[in-house]
């Protein structure tokens, strides 16, 4: 559905990325892994308009797209959640979700549609909050981040990219953000997860694709893939 | 908790719940209504006529003009700015109003509107030079402080008063008093208006499957509205009335909150004073809410200044100076917005004011020496923003 080829770019000095394609399909969770520096974010940064790569292609059900700032990749069904949340702490659950696509008549915000709406979604999604009312400040780490999840889905997005989703959590919260991937993936949607944890990514994906020093250095049916075949793949060992 | 019940209701906070909100700082109104119930019950008892009709009529005009002042102190603190220049402004807007309205016989409402825009203007050069140049919005403003000020001299010249006309229709605004029966019209209006858009609200949050708050929340509600503005149209009416000028400022009050909490505006307001990178993400103008807080906050310091000029019924070189521009900044804080930004209403200013006057009349009517009078205010102040500072901790740990 949506596919990079061959893409490159260059930081001065350093070659960030060099012919690196990337396969993405509706229903399916892929992970990105990679040491430090092998281009994971670039490429995160490529997809999701943060960036212009210096060559290459990405198309969209195979038309070739330009994605030239984050609003076109939203406009083209690319949601991406960042690592550091972005969520308004002081602001509640349903505001958080809604920021910046509030629901509104004669620019009036429409409080309970959009509740409705959360409500709703968190309750798809499974997602346990007790009271959505309260201020995001208040909630567990687990929480925070699956509305940060959850937000990524209001634009009715066809990928989301989710950026280190379980880097701050402890085990259970971990858990249910697993759990909360798997249930995107149910809905039809495809998931791209960059995580450095190997427990995690074979936990919840169901194919890995690796990138070394800017380049593709290997892929693997997750189902299949042993953990020593991809350390290898990502430490350059295999080569 | 199962979010597909219909009709569940929202329990109130367990004792643990609340005493977690109490420490992020989540107090809501009740610290700043505990204070003005202790103000009262000390001043009362010191001084009889702390709490007759008459002074607390004074009481009220004294509140509009720093109140509608603090009012866009409010604006910019939500965004974590603070806006210094507010009393120069204020001064300055009073001025140029006078200016138009005595000297060159200028139609008093057009002067008045003419004053406002001109300190929207003021705002904007603020907003720019926060926004465009990135000056801290501190520095901006404390440049604003002065040069405004110079300004204000300037304008003045020699001779540094212009009155106006004790009978003019600006002079008039702080001396109109509402007759009991529009008075008791506006107090029932607002009653009803109340109670009837909460009714309202959770008629169609149930229809919606929404959870709601017991039926009878609505009525302690609406009846807490009722006796509070029944209690103060019955002292002001034993005097000399409601002032007009106490209605304009609650009119201020109450519109700026309805945009703060129910447009798409008031929201980015709360998230870039939150987050703003979060803001930003999220596709908001970041930089047109920032500028937008600095022209509200200039407009209203504008407007407060016009109130004070009229109650004075003359413009002079200390208009908005001395320690108006404090009393703006410290009657938003004790009010309960937060310093860091992200939190707050526009009840804050009307809250605080009260707090911050009631202590300086008081003060006044022990005749305390404005040595002390000045420490026992920097103490609330303090007070205010030790509890602030603290809250905000609480809630990043």
């Amino acid at each position: 559905m949506i596919r990079a080829k061959d893409i490159s770019k260059r930081y001065g000095a350093v070659q960030a990325l060099e012919g690196v394609s990337l396969d993405l399909g509706p229903g399916e969770v892929v992970a990105l892994v990679g040491d430090n520096g092998a281009g994971k974010s670039t490429l995160v940064k490529a997809i999701s308009g943060v960036i212009s790569p210096d060559s290459g292609e990405i198309t969209v059900d195979d038309r070739p797209v330009r994605i030239g700032n984050p609003h076109d990749a939203q406009a083209l069904g690319v949601s991406t959640v960042y690592q550091d949340l972005a969520l308004c702490e002081n602001l509640d659950v349903v505001a958080n979700l809604f920021l910046g696509s509030e629901r509104r008549r004669w620019s009036v915000l429409s409080h309970i549609r959009m509740e409705r709406a959360t409500r709703d979604l968190l309750t798809q999604l499974d997602v346990r909050i007790p009271d959505i009312r309260v201020p995001v400040a208040m909630l567990s780490g687990g929480q925070r981040q699956s509305v940060a999840i959850a937000r990524a889905l209001i634009g009715e997005p066809r990928l989301v990219i989710l950026d280190e989703p379980t880097a701050a959590l402890g085990v259970e919260q971990t858990a249910q953000v697993l759990a909360l991937i798997r249930r995107l993936r149910d809905r039809g949607l495809a998931v791209l997860l960059i995580s450095h944890n190997l427990a995690d990514v074979r936990a919840v994906s169901d194919r890995v694709v690796v990138l070394r020093l800017g380049r593709n250095a290997g892929e693997f049916r997750t189902a299949e893939a042993s953990q020593e075949s991809i350390v290898a793949a990502i430490t350059g060992a295999a080569a | 908790m199962s979010t597909t019940t219909v009709n569940q209701a929202r329990k109130p906070y367990s004792p643990r719940q609340a005493i977690e909100r109490a420490r992020r700082g989540d107090l809501g109104a009740w610290p700043v209504v505990g204070g003005l119930v202790a103000i009262a019950i000390v001043f009362g008892s010191l001084n009889e006529h702390f709490l007759s009709p008459e002074n607390l009529t004074n009481l009220a005009l004294q509140m509009a003009a720093t109140g509608t002042i603090s009012l866009g102190i409010i604006m910019v603190l939500l965004l974590g700015e603070i806006d210094l220049s507010a009393g120069s402004v204020s001064g300055l807007c009073a001025v140029v109003m006078t200016i138009l309205n005595v000297r060159h016989g200028w139609n008093p409402l057009l002067s008045i509107v003419v004053a406002v825009v001109a300190g929207a203007a003021v705002g904007v050069v603020h907003g720019l030079l926060f926004t465009r140049v990135r000056m801290p919005s501190f520095v901006v403003t404390l440049a604003g402080l002065i040069g405004w000020q110079g300004l204000l001299i300037y304008l003045l010249g020699q001779g540094g008063t212009i009155n106006l006309p004790f009978d003019g229709f600006i002079a008039k605004l702080s001396d109109t008093w509402l007759p009991p029966l529009p008075a008791w019209t506006l107090a029932v209006a607002l009653v009803a208006a109340y109670g009837g858009s909460l009714l309202l609200s959770r008629r169609l949050r149930l229809a919606a499957g929404l959870p709601v708050g017991p039926a009878y929340w609505v009525a302690v509600r609406t009846g807490g509205l009722a006796v509070v503005l029944a209690g103060a149209v019955l002292v002001l009416q034993a005097d000399r009335g409601v002032p007009l000028l106490l209605v304009i400022f609650g009119t201020l009050v109450v519109i700026l909150d309805l945009v703060l909490r129910h447009t798409a505006f008031g929201r980015w307001m709360y998230a870039v004073g939150g987050n703003a990178e979060a803001a930003r993400r999220a596709g908001i103008n970041v930089t047109r809410i920032r500028l937008l807080a600095f022209v509200l906050s200039a407009s209203l310091a504008a407007f407060g200044g016009i109130l004070a000029a009229s109650r004075l019924a003359a413009v002079n070189q200390s208009s908005g100076g001395s320690d108006i521009l404090l009393m703006a900044i410290a009657a938003a804080v004790i009010g309960g917005t937060s310093l860091f930004g992200g939190r707050g209403r526009t009840y804050a200013a009307l809250l605080g004011i009260l707090v911050i006057q009631s202590i300086t009349n008081g003060m006044l009517l022990l005749n305390v020496d404005s040595s002390v009078r000045y420490m026992v205010t920097a103490s609330v102040l303090a007070l205010a923003v030790a509890i602030d500072s603290l809250a905000r901790r609480g809630s990043t740990q």
